[in-house]
């Protein structure tokens, strides 16, 4: 799926439509990026067809979400210079720094 | 450290915890609810089907319409919700650590409730850890409650209730389900779940299993093949299926640490979900004063962990001396009526012998401990 | 063999259909628009039960009881299709025209069709079966969003065709 192409589910036969959605943009490796306010860290990302959110320590691997309730932690990146933040509990503010996180996200190496 | 007290503390502001609260509550009692969460509900509100049961256990109710009538119950029952609160642990007892946001502070109660719910459970293969592959349950919070499409085109692994159910509200939301992969020999879930999903043309592959994932940064696609009687691929049998989401649909586990820590003895029952803590038929654990509700007691569906978080308020109650001893046993016995309702059939069964295992293993241990 | 039934294939099989009893038979079929409950196992679930207005549908007070459908109370108004949690319950007419039966079924997919429609008609396992005009779509509050639809089909589908293919989003 294309980065560009919609994944937010605006019309839903059950839940009630999506309107009037306040907009936020958070910056992913300094490329803003449009948020829905209230939502975590984790969708927005998803919502811009980023779904690799840091690497490994040592195999460095890619991981994403797989929990989405803050348990398992495969989630993390350096949100506003924080390392090991959950993105799945962590919700969006304006203006905020989210970064792919290498390994433990310690001094700052950040996955290019 | 600031310290509170409390009459009743309830740990977790899902289905059972809620329940708990608005039962207690309601009797009269001092309650305080905490939730890591930023949001009461737990995953009530990423159901959005309508529930089974009757009408006592809301059936017909979309399980998001529930969670609204929950809080606006909790709110009238006068219970005290703290959201982004963390419990990390029960000491001597009766008194909780908890971290809320930046500030650290202790919380003695006369009773206490755990209802911290379950997780999913991982299945391991190759490629698994790979962007794309995900819980089920992710997969639902992603749809109904961030309303983003975790993918497209999607392989759900497993065939019970939350398999055959998020695969249909993936496509609700827009998504293309693939396939569903189901290793046992026959489908898991309730029958009418899936046929929803058969009517949409999507294959429920029994006797199957996904054995890659693969993809140069994320999931491209997964490799699926057939298992024969004695759960080893049949050679050849192997298929590539292209596809963006792999979904886990393999089970919850019980997120039982509090009880333990809180040494409450334990009792292993797979039917369950694994590690249970024991308990008497008013949920009450080994640890005097402290009861469990929910998943945390033994996976099984929303209603069910309703219930036991109603039985758990009112036992608390009663303990408490808030309501008069017949009449609260006249109540417990009906909420305990309706867990049987909910655990009976061909699907139930299996669960209402197991949840009496755990109680008589709670007997047994204390007659054990009586002997000493 | 390949074993068949719900538990194998993910819909009712014809005996299990046959044995259930929310299922109608053909001879009742015949004499007016009847409910076709599609309940074949066990499960704690009751809704249907109150959604009769008039009393046709029995389960009990053991709720995993299935079903027990009186088709000489049954007129067929359909007031049951929505209620089902399950989405089990259908309604059939077998003498909507000289040539077609309607069916109605429960929909919970975005985008509705439109009435007049002519529509891929898809059988228990999703086939498409035949082409079906779309002849009435319900919605009601009570309905919490499950929509009722009504459609057309040659006869000899009457008890094959159970929903549409769903229809592409824009």
């Amino acid at each position: 799926m294309g980065e560009k192409e919609q994944r937010r589910i605006i019309e839903h036969p059950i839940l009630p439509e999506l309107k009037d959605i306040k907009k936020v943009t958070i910056y992913y490796d300094d490329k803003p990026i449009e948020a829905m306010e209230g939502e975590a860290v984790a969708s927005a990302l998803m919502n811009a067809g980023i779904r690799s959110f840091r690497k490994t320590v040592k195999t460095h691997e890619p991981r994403g979400i797989f929990c989405a309730i803050g348990r398992c932690t495969d989630c993390m990146m350096i949100v506003d210079g924080k390392p090991n933040t959950r993105t799945c509990v962590t919700y969006v503010v304006d203006g905020m720094r989210v970064q792919n996180q290498n390994g433990f996200g310690i001094d700052s190496e950040v996955v290019k | 450290m600031k310290n509170f007290e409390t009459e009743v503390a309830i740990i977790g502001a899902g289905s059972a915890g809620l329940c708990a609260g608005i039962q207690a509550a309601n009797a009269g009692a001092k309650v305080m609810i905490f939730d890591e969460n930023h949001l009461p509900g737990g995953q009530l509100f990423k159901q959005i089907h309508k529930f089974f049961g009757s009408r006592e256990h809301r059936a017909g109710i979309r399980g998001y319409e529930i969670g609204k009538q929950l809080l606006d119950e909790v709110e009238k029952s006068g219970a005290d919700v703290h959201l982004n609160s963390v419990v990390y642990g029960i000491f001597d007892g009766n008194t909780l650590g908890v971290v809320e946001g930046d500030n650290h502070y202790s919380v003695k109660a006369k009773k206490i409730i755990i209802a911290s719910g379950g997780k999913e459970n991982y299945l391991p293969f190759k490629g698994s850890t790979l962007p794309g592959v995900m819980g089920a349950g992710a997969a639902q919070t992603m749809v109904n409650v961030n309303r983003v499409l975790p993918g497209k085109e999607v392989i759900m692994v497993g065939s019970g209730n939350v398999g055959l159910i998020v695969s249909y509200q993936l496509m609700q939301a827009g998504a293309n389900v693939k396939a569903i992969v189901e290793a046992a020999p026959s489908i898991g879930g309730y029958g009418v779940h899936a046929s929803k999903i058969c009517r949409a043309g999507v294959p429920i592959k029994v006797r199957h299993t996904v054995l890659e994932a693969y993809g140069e940064n994320e999931v491209e696609g997964a490799v699926v093949a057939e298992l024969d009687e004695n759960w080893n691929v049949v050679p050849g049998s192997e298929q590539n299926i292209a596809c963006d989401t792999i979904c886990l649909a393999v089970g919850l586990n019980p997120m039982s640490e509090l009880a333990y820590i809180a040494g409450c003895e334990m009792t292993y029952i797979p039917l369950l979900g694994g590690h249970v803590p024991m308990h008497d038929e008013n949920l009450e654990t080994t640890v005097p004063g402290i009861y469990v509700a929910g998943d945390v007691t033994g996976v099984e569906e929303a209603s069910t962990a309703m219930e036991e978080g109603n039985l758990a308020g009112i036992s608390v109650a009663r303990a408490l001396g808030l309501i008069n001893d017949e009449e609260g046993k006249e109540i417990a016995d009906n909420f305990r009526n309706r867990m049987l309702n909910l655990r009976s059939g061909a699907f139930g069964e299996g669960r209402r012998i197991a949840k009496a295992t755990q109680v008589e293993a709670f007997n047994e241990f204390q007659a054990k401990e009586g002997a000493k | 063999m390949k074993k068949t039934g719900v538990v194998y294939d993910g819909y009712p099989s014809k005996e299990e259909l046959e044995q259930s009893p929310g299922f109608p038979n053909t001879c009742s079929l015949s004499k007016g628009t009847k409910a076709v409950i599609e309940c074949v196992q066990n499960i704690p679930c009751n809704p249907c039960e109150a959604a009769c207005p008039y009393g046709a549908i029995t389960i009990g007070d053991n709720i995993t009881n299935l079903p027990i459908l009186d088709v000489e109370k049954c007129i067929g108004c359909g007031n049951c299709v929505a209620p089902c949690p399950g989405l089990a319950i259908f309604t059939v007419n077998m003498n909507y025209s000289d040539t077609e039966a309607a069916i109605e079924f429960p929909f919970e997919y975005f985008p509705l069709p439109n009435k007049g429609d002519i529509v891929d008609a898809v059988n228990r396992a999703g086939e498409i079966m035949c082409k079906g005009t779309i002849i009435g779509i319900r919605s009601a509050k009570v309905f919490a969003n499950t929509n009722v639809i009504k459609i057309a089909v040659p006869k000899e589908f009457a008890d094959i065709v159970r929903s549409i293919k769903r229809l592409p989003r824009k």
